[in-house]
């Protein structure tokens, strides 16, 4: 049992990674005794398996996933939800709580093309589309607040080992911030100020995710930008 | 000595880049000799028009296209048939790598734009499109790398230049897989013998050896030159 590449070290796709019978997660693929890379990304071992954390790739939709979604189109029974993934989502009207009939017959009053949700992926496999739910506590209309859309696999890195990035953003912002699994992330600040540095501290998350000590460079930037600290305290 | 005054087995001069383009998923740019190619690649999204897609995989579709100022004479945009051969053979030296069961019902969509021309396009395109699906973060076994050899007044010669092309006996395009030994695209125009075939294969092999770890070079670098700039900081900051 050998790991042939260090952890956390950039592989490109055919990169040799281990040796040896290690368990394979995602990302990598086994010939014979060896474990090849299948993206690029980053070298992790976790007791005796051993994966690749992508550093670039879209979102593919997983059972239980919270996303934001933008809806494109009002059908009689629900509506079509942009999820930026490669299949189109479902919001059936069945799950969306409220008042069923007469009222219920225009969809668009509840959502109309445009507007933004915030839904849990319901049921999803390879042989169909996508279907979500706003059953469920924080989900649904998305009215106020920013949207920041970062490429998906960066997903993880911004909220963390054990939230510990996404907590430090909240806490030294003072923004509110919801993650989306598809790459959208949801800022509500108490003033424009700390929201744009929320926006920038984000985006600085995914252009640097796969470099070391990552946290407390955010976190010195943010410090750095609002040296007196008042955003976080009004 | 040939006329640019390389050697029989010397390849033209290499630059690769990856992530040129914004709006693109995945991108890159290739300069093999004289040539410039810019690849996009938009996927794995939803297959249009809806009746192509697959239920068991995604479909990869290849446009290559040379700009009407890629050659001296303005070259039609129309595509030729030309081109409609070089997108086919494009994609399927790709397949072979490329996971596509993980993304049923989609396609992934690459476009090989060749801005200046200068023979051993296709094979470019390949080494560029390989590097363009990988930035795009699609999974694939392994990179391909091409590259051609042909025959120049009777003598082998590698990765030809436009001229050597045209005034050559042969051509012998060849794409790569180093890590599965694979070879996935294999041409030949004009005549060789089978001792002169087998010499060339093997040239046209070691070659894409050499354009493969220069790939994964490319591919690395844009990552490192992040990681190297923040993290110099910070230590510079903490001496500091």
């Amino acid at each position: 049992m050998v790991i042939v590449a260090e952890a956390k070290q950039v592989v490109a796709p055919g990169e040799m990674v281990a040796e040896g019978d290690h368990l394979t997660g995602d990302n990598v693929y086994r010939v014979g005794n060896q474990i090849f890379s299948a993206c690029v990304g980053l070298v992790e071992v976790d007791g005796n398996r051993v994966f690749v954390v992508p550093l670039k790739g879209g979102y593919i939709p997983m059972v239980g996933d919270m996303v934001a979604g933008r809806i494109v189109d009002v059908g009689l029974s629900g509506w079509s939800v942009d999820i930026l993934a490669p299949y189109p989502a479902m919001l059936p009207a069945s799950e969306v709580p409220g008042p069923r009939g007469a009222r219920r017959r225009d969809l668009s009053t509840t959502f109309d093309v445009g507007d933004m949700v915030l839904a849990e992926v319901l049921a999803f496999d390879r042989t169909r589309d996508p279907l979500l739910t706003i059953k469920g506590p924080g989900l649904g209309k998305v009215s106020t607040g920013r949207v920041v859309e970062i490429s998906a696999a960066k997903i993880p890195r911004l909220i963390g080992r054990k939230g510990s990035m996404i907590g430090m953003l909240k806490r030294e912002t003072g923004c509110q911030i919801t993650v989306g699994r598809n790459g959208v992330a949801l800022v509500w600040g108490k003033n424009p100020e700390s929201e744009r540095l929320a926006v920038e501290a984000i985006y600085m998350v995914e252009r640097e995710a796969h470099s070391r000590g990552l946290t407390d460079r955010v976190r010195e930037m943010i410090v750095k930008t609002d040296a007196v600290g008042e955003l976080a305290r009004v | 000595m040939r006329i640019d005054g390389r050697r029989l087995d010397q390849l033209r001069p290499i630059k690769l880049e990856v992530g040129v383009l914004d709006k693109a998923d995945g991108s890159a740019y290739v300069e093999q000799g004289k040539n410039k190619i810019l690849v996009a690649v938009y996927g794995p999204r939803e297959a249009h028009p809806k009746h192509i897609a697959l239920p068991e995989r995604a479909v990869l579709r290849c446009r290559y296209h040379m700009a009407p100022f890629s050659v001296e004479e303005r070259k039609s945009p129309a595509p030729s048939r030309r081109e409609m051969e070089l997108s086919k053979v494009i994609r399927e030296s790709l397949e072979p790598v490329v996971l596509t069961d993980l993304y049923p019902r989609t396609t992934i969509d690459l476009f090989v734009e060749v801005l200046q021309s200068d023979g051993g396009s296709r094979c470019a395109g390949i080494t560029g499109a390989s590097l363009a699906l990988a930035d795009a973060g699609i999974p694939m076994t392994e990179l391909v790398a091409a590259c051609a050899v042909g025959k120049v007044q009777g003598r082998l010669a590698l990765d030809l230049s436009d001229a050597e092309d045209k005034h050559g006996e042969a051509d012998l395009p060849v794409a790569f897989v180093p890590n599965a030994n694979l070879v996935t695209l294999l041409q030949m125009d004009g005549l060789l013998t089978t001792a002169e075939f087998e010499k060339g294969l093997q040239m046209a092999v070691e070659a894409c050896k050499t354009i493969h770890t220069m790939q994964r070079e490319a591919l690395k670098k844009k990552y490192h030159e992040i990681k190297e700039v923040v993290e110099e900081k910070e230590e510079s900051e903490v001496v500091a």
